[in-house]
């Protein structure tokens, strides 16, 4: 079991920052993630593009931003569950919540902060009817073991880079596999589109351009995918699996099922100090609403700064909090 | 006024809808459908790069082609036709005026 005053669900930008404050009032945080590394959409959607509305950084790369947070909160020694997805929260005593991943961590903590963004980044599945009865029966978003396809017929949707290295991975792991894109042309990096053209031309994978999967069929397990190309029309094309890599999209996911006050897939704060309507859980960041919200990282800075002063005085209550300029104290970490 | 122009937006109800949009403000489409309640999600903010704001031309309007960008996002997108277009990436001109859209499917 893992203890800490506050846990941060969620480790993009608003998240990091949140550390900082708490840790000038010295409260230690963890936070949980359901992607494999810090920086929230910073990371995973646009880390190479500039952003120019931070305070002091006329122009700033999102992926360097999240790195001069990591830098910045380093001080104050936070702790990290990243790659698993909160799942549950359970109020287990008086200022105590008890938190599970799904994998099974679980933290512990007064309080709780909700800075999830957008909520948790998940495969985007295709719109073809019948697929989600042969997720893990053929059906897969994701290649956790590449030998679980070993000497099987494989099917692999898409036209980015997880599509086109997965091919070039599998292929020679595979009985057989197919690569199917909307279009003629990839997406993915010069070098692995490359590769995979050698490799069609080798004879060693299927291409099938302009066509999409728009069907599946089988008796439990899949059996086959109906396939529809703009110069072949339908047809049945027999796979052991089929793996559809269309990218990641957010979903609010079990943050909707937490029993807090839920407006458009946004949790409603009280704006003094964005606490939720549950006691000792507060939310920050792009995944709150109230009157004249702007999903703004500044703003959600400053969502973060005002949240831990509430949520120091929710911890000790008899405590006097008096506020400290960084410039007057200075940054003093934690052991 | 002169630099006001009206869009007509096909809801996923089939449900149309004009919107007036200013020309001299760079708003892009999506930023249009948005502010006018209708139910896009423009996740990304207008980088291309969700395919949440994903529409169809239907009128004959001369539109600036995608760009490569915009073809990527739409490989990630679904329900995708030949006349699918990322609303983000179609910037309000006077052009425009008359043009007509409806909005994609989403998969939930």
């Amino acid at each position: 079991m893992i203890k800490t005053d506050i846990l941060i669900v969620g480790a993009g930008p608003c998240g990091l920052f949140a550390v900082f404050e708490a840790g000038l009032l010295k409260l230690r945080c963890h936070l949980v993630d359901a992607l494999p590394q810090v920086g929230g959409q910073l990371s995973e959607i646009y880390p190479k593009k500039p952003i120019y509305d931070i305070p002091g950084f006329p122009s700033i790369l999102a992926g360097d931003l999240v790195d001069n947070l990591m830098e910045q909160i380093k001080p104050f020694k936070p702790t990290f569950t990243l790659g698993e997805r909160l799942e549950t929260i359970e109020q287990t005593g008086d200022k105590e919540y008890t938190a599970t991943t799904n994998k099974g961590t679980q933290i512990q903590a007064p309080v709780i902060a909700i800075a999830g963004g957008l909520g948790c980044f998940e495969p985007r599945k295709p719109p073809i009817e019948n697929l989600a009865n042969f997720e893990d029966k053929g059906v897969d978003y994701i290649v956790k073991d590449p030998e679980k396809f070993r000497g099987k017929k494989l099917l692999i949707a898409g036209g980015g880079d997880s599509a086109l290295d997965w091919t070039i991975e599998l292929a020679s792991v595979a009985k057989d596999i197919t690569l199917i894109h909307r279009r003629s042309s990839f997406r993915g990096a010069l070098d692995s589109v490359d590769k995979v053209m050698a490799l069609a031309n080798e004879k060693k994978i299927n291409l099938i351009t302009e066509a999409q999967a728009v069907g599946v069929n089988g008796n439990g397990v899949l059996k086959e995918v109906i396939i529809k190309s703009k110069s072949n029309g339908e047809f049945a094309l027999e796979v052991d699996n089929f793996i559809p890599l269309f990218g990641l999209s957010p979903k609010l996911g079990p943050i909707a099922d937490w029993g807090l006050s839920i407006n458009r897939s946004a949790i409603e704060v009280n704006t003094e100090d964005y606490s939720t309507n549950k006691e000792g859980i507060y939310a920050i960041g792009d995944i709150n609403t109230y009157p004249g919200k702007l999903k703004l990282i500044l703003c959600g800075f400053h969502e973060g700064t005002l949240m831990v002063q509430s949520a120091f005085k929710y911890i000790y209550p008899d405590q006097k909090l008096s506020f400290k300029y960084t410039t007057v104290t200075g940054i003093t970490g934690v052991e | 006024m002169e630099d006001i122009i009206t869009i007509t937006v096909k809801d996923r109800d089939g449900e149309m809808h004009k919107l007036e949009a200013p020309t001299d403000m760079s708003f892009n489409l999506m930023e249009i459908i948005k502010a006018h309640d209708l139910p896009v999600e423009g996740t990304c903010g207008g980088m291309a790069l969700c395919a949440s704001c994903h529409c169809y031309v239907k009128s004959n309007h001369e539109l600036s082609e995608p760009s490569e960008d915009e073809e990527d996002m739409l490989d990630q997108a679904f329900f995708v036709e030949d006349n699918s277009r990322l609303s983000c990436q179609i910037k309000i001109t006077e052009e425009l005026e008359g043009l007509e859209i409806e909005l994609a499917p989403v998969n939930d």
